[in-house]
């Protein structure tokens, strides 16, 4: 992306920092929500979430990973670990990427 | 609405002030995480710390960043991060009867500064709507402690990792983050076919330009999820 995107880009998501937060602030009325539309905004984030960290931790170029020496899984397979035994956001950061580094720093993968 | 006080002289600024001091601690470490993960992600540090300026939502950042790293279209970051963001929206129709007596631009000024814990400490200071001004200085008191540790962890994650090289590879921190954000959404047999559904349908569109694999993940998760809650409800789940 050239600079001048980068800024549109940044610009818009202020925008869209301000109309989520503000959403149904907006308007001056009440405004009903469709019971449908409220049971499938449930499963939006989650799936926005899966879909922009599928490629960054199971995916080199444009495949699943092919091999075991690749840092990322392991990483990924702690991150797991630790988050589900704390709930711990974290903990589930430090842990993953201090496998990543020891990982990266020693062997190379 | 003129007031012989200013905002951060009203007693609940302070009570909504030490509220977020106590919790400063967390916010600071993953403002600082998330610094470090923005900076490596490429777009190079003085864009990473005017991002944070700006947009000041950590999860919708890092979604949207490997997308304008790669070069997405506008529409396709703009909408990641709508959906990202979708939480706030659900918490804006929880605000929105504390303060539909001020105005729209005072409401929406207001919105954009409040965060998750913003939400959480507020409806449990305020269970039912009252005195809009001591509402509003709550909120003010809350989101200035929570901006200020947010916003200098963060900058300072960006200039350290600037220093760091990029073989180590800490943009994955961003990733790790947002694992973590994901796995706290599997909650029951619902969440988890829709997060299946929504891996497979970004890697079946994977070949689609534009990153409109993500926009397929999204969509026919929504639609799983819908479907499932009506045809098999999960008796465990929340409704």
């Amino acid at each position: 992306m050239s600079p001048w995107m980068n800024i549109v880009a940044i610009a818009g998501l202020t925008v869209v920092s301000v109309v989520t937060r503000g959403f149904f602030m907006i308007p001056d009325r009440e405004v009903p929500i469709p019971p449908w539309l409220r049971e499938a905004l449930r499963y939006a984030p989650l799936a926005a979430l899966v879909a922009v960290i599928l490629p960054e931790i199971a995916m080199t170029g444009d495949h699943l990973i092919d091999t075991w020496k690749d840092a990322r899984i392991y990483a990924t397979v702690v991150g797991i670990l630790v988050f589900v035994t704390t709930r711990s956001l974290l903990g589930t950061i430090l842990a993953g990427t201090a496998v990543l580094l020891a990982l990266r720093l020693s062997i190379g993968w | 609405m003129t007031s012989p006080t200013p905002l951060w002289r009203h007693p609940e600024f302070a009570v909504g002030a030490r509220e977020t001091r106590d919790v400063a601690l967390g916010i600071g470490a993953w403002g600082l995480v998330a610094g470090i993960a923005m900076s490596k992600a490429g777009l190079g540090p003085v864009f990473a710390i005017a991002m944070s300026l700006c947009v000041f939502a950590g999860s919708a950042q890092l979604a949207a960043l490997p997308l304008m790293v790669q070069g997405a279209p506008l529409w396709v970051i703009w909408a990641t991060a709508f959906c990202v963001n979708l939480r706030f929206v659900i918490f804006s129709a929880g605000w929105r009867p504390y303060f539909q007596s001020l105005s729209r631009s005072r409401r929406l000024f207001l919105a954009y500064f409040t965060v998750d814990f913003t939400y959480i400490a507020f409806m449990r200071r305020f269970p039912t709507p009252g005195d809009v001004r001591a509402q509003t200085a709550y909120v003010a008191g809350n989101v200035s402690v929570g901006w200020l540790a947010w916003q200098t962890m963060t900058v300072l994650g960006v200039v350290l990792a600037d220093v760091i090289p990029e073989r180590w590879g800490l943009g994955f921190a961003g990733s790790l983050a947002l694992l973590g954000i994901t796995a706290s959404l599997l909650v029951d047999r619902a969440t988890w076919i829709a997060a299946a559904v929504a891996a497979c349908a970004a890697l079946a569109a994977f070949a689609l330009p534009f990153h409109l694999n993500v926009v397929v993940a999204i969509a026919a998760a929504m639609a799983v999820g819908v479907l499932l809650d009506h045809l098999a409800p999960d008796r465990k789940a929340p409704a």
